[in-house]
């Protein structure tokens, strides 16, 4: 056997090793990078048609226009860049942090139920934003900041009571399922006794929605997420160090339950940014880990097609919310929770085909 | 093969329990370099505690484990798994991981953020799926290896690892007695071939005395005895710590100590 070919066997078939000198080599698989290019590339498609649609109709030599400063109608340059760019771009980001934080918690959870909608920490960040709202009477500011602090506290309820020496997967979700019952029982309570002007605002809150986004929206979520992003990335080794197990984990050299800590705390903040930012938008972060896996056929964990696919699943979902009713604006919420009922019911059904065979 | 020097591991008077239950009671045992040390026991005697306390997955609620007269504790836990690799008793293969895949993982003490495949990783791999024979599986997903192939897929993930120590958690249950002995034979070759230094429980007795070149027979959460098999496997030693009666022979084909249970006295 040839050197090379010996080297071949020695690496799994879809990976591919960039080798810098001085020692630096990078490891990355072909399989997944191919597919979340085709997914940004879709994504880019889409958004880029997704400008056009609107009261004002715009051509795509005028988006190109718009951004070269070719373009010489100052209303178009202010649709495109101000009213329609911020919209996409916060689309697109939303998905993203959401596929990440489905992935990790499927991950850690072993378990494709084990994402941030059901167990808790979506509901936690509407309960922060009720109590501000409702109880505190807050701007959007003061709301954002409630459903940040929301989605924390449920998630440290939900960890601590799932914590016996260490923290088990399937403890997880249990515990998570019942505080998610409890809190949403609290969000209804909070809601009928508020003002009818404030619930109306609750509720419109909860649906979640781009509608009316500006950069000024945009720009916390890309600050945060600046941070948590490189925070993941470092996290992401010992991530797939602990799909093998806790004692293999450990054997090999993973600090688990600090790493593990350290990633719910991070995951935990991806949603409740983007929620604090646009609401609740549901299912986007059971669904896209799924799906990009099934895309990428990585085994285990896949993080970055993960982002890729919710980038363009929140993306599709929010034309959809623009157009399916036109002029009249859906909440994007609505719509993932719509397309998250079928995804629900795909899985069903192919868990009961399994079954059979 | 490059494993480095092996250092030396020991218990100090070590206490290990799960919540208020003590499993392991002031033990002292120093594992002799170069050494297969096996451990063995009647079920619940404390063996498999032991040797994850040994391999640092239980920490002692008093005493210590020293690696080269140090308390493992105070060193960083990737220069631990550099030094001492473990086979657990259970590990999760992730869904359609491939065999190489799965082996490589074994190399993430040695790898950084920014050498994530060095040419040291591709010899390691490819010379722990030599040593197991397990190339020739190289590209298949591990769900669809039978349990002996999959077992020697694990063993190649540890011995990726190129630790001078290798701690070994009941490596053959649930193996046909084929695969057993072909793993048997296969860690008895990683020590007198490549000098490692090997700690295993094992439930068969029989087995233990023939590959073992020190043997600890545990009960009760304490040693009883240790020593060269066929210096301590005696007929009385078996009945107080199994509580069988039996004879010793001598095993026509290793010449180790052979337990032969007797018929109608239990």
């Amino acid at each position: 056997m040839t050197a090379a070919a010996e080297r071949r066997l020695a690496l799994p078939r879809r990976m591919g090793v960039v080798r810098l000198g001085r020692g630096v080599s990078l490891r990355w698989d072909r399989r997944s990078a191919l597919v979340c290019g085709l997914l940004v590339a879709a994504t880019l498609v889409l958004g880029t048609v997704a400008i056009t649609f609107g009261e004002f109709p715009i051509t795509v030599p005028q988006i190109v226009g718009a951004f070269t400063g070719a373009e010489t109608s100052e209303a178009v340059r202010r649709i495109v860049l101000e009213w329609r760019m911020p919209r996409i771009v916060l689309a697109a980001i939303v998905g993203a942090a959401l596929g990440l934080s489905g992935a990790v918690f499927q991950s850690l959870t072993r378990n494709p139920l084990g994402s941030p909608d059901v167990i808790g920490f979506t509901t936690g960040s509407y309960t922060g934003a009720l109590i501000a709202i409702i109880v505190l009477g807050a701007n959007y500011a003061g709301t954002a900041v409630g459903a940040v602090l929301g989605g924390l506290v449920s998630a440290a309820i939900v960890y601590l009571i799932a914590w016996r020496r260490g923290v088990q997967g399937y403890r997880l979700i249990v515990v998570g399922i019942a505080v998610t019952a409890m809190l949403e029982s609290l969000n209804a309570w909070l809601i009928l006794r508020a003002d009818l002007e404030l619930a109306f605002a609750a509720a419109s809150w909860s649906a979640g929605s781009f509608n009316e986004v500006r950069w000024p929206v945009v720009a916390p979520v890309v600050i945060a997420l600046a941070v948590l992003l490189p925070a993941l990335a470092l996290l992401s080794r010992p991530l797939k160090m602990l799909e093998l197990g806790d004692d293999a984990a450990r054997a090999l050299g993973v600090r688990t339950e600090a790493n593990r800590l350290a990633l719910v705390v991070v995951a935990v903040l991806l949603v409740a940014v983007v929620t604090a930012a646009v609401g609740p938008v549901a299912f986007v972060a059971l669904a896209a880990p799924q799906i990009g896996r099934w895309l990428s056929r990585a085994p285990g964990v896949a993080l970055l097609p993960a982002a890729c696919t919710g980038a363009l699943l929140v993306l599709g979902a929010d034309v959809l919310a623009q157009r399916l009713l036109a002029p009249a604006q859906l909440p994007v919420g609505l719509v993932t929770l719509c397309l998250g009922g079928v995804y629900l019911l795909g899985l069903l059904a192919r868990e009961a085909r399994r079954r059979m065979t | 093969m490059t494993t480095g020097p092996t250092p030396e591991l020991a218990a100090r008077g070590i206490r290990v329990g799960y919540d208020d239950r003590i499993v392991v009671d002031g033990l002292d045992l120093e594992i002799p370099v170069g050494s297969f040390t096996v451990i063995v026991g009647p079920n619940a005697c404390g063996k498999s505690t032991l040797l994850r306390s040994l391999a640092r997955l239980l920490p002692p609620a008093s005493g210590a484990v020293l690696l080269d007269g140090r308390d493992i504790r105070s060193y960083g836990v990737k220069e631990v798994a550099r030094r001492v690799g473990l086979l657990p008793q259970s590990s999760i293969a992730p869904d359609g991981i491939t065999v190489v895949d799965l082996v490589s993982r074994g190399r993430y003490p040695h790898q950084k953020l920014l050498r994530q495949w060095s040419r040291e990783d591709e010899a390691a791999v490819t010379e722990a799926m030599a040593a197991t024979g397990t190339a020739e599986l190289a590209q298949r997903p591990v769900d669809e290896l039978s349990g002996g192939q999959r077992q020697r897929v694990w063993v190649a993930m540890a011995l990726a690892q190129r630790t001078p120590l290798l701690l070994l958690d009941e490596p053959t249950t649930f193996l046909d007695i084929t695969h057993q002995v072909e793993l048997l034979d296969l860690f008895s070759r990683l020590r007198t071939d490549a000098g490692r230094t090997l700690v295993a429980v094992l439930h068969d007795l029989n087995q233990a005395a023939r590959y073992a070149t020190h043997l600890v027979v545990m009960k009760d959460a304490r040693i009883v005895a240790q020593g060269a098999p066929s210096d301590i496997v005696t007929a009385e030693l078996v009945l107080e710590v199994f509580g069988l009666r039996c004879r010793i022979i001598d095993d026509p084909e290793s010449h180790t100590p052979l337990v032969i249970p007797m018929v109608g006295v239990h």
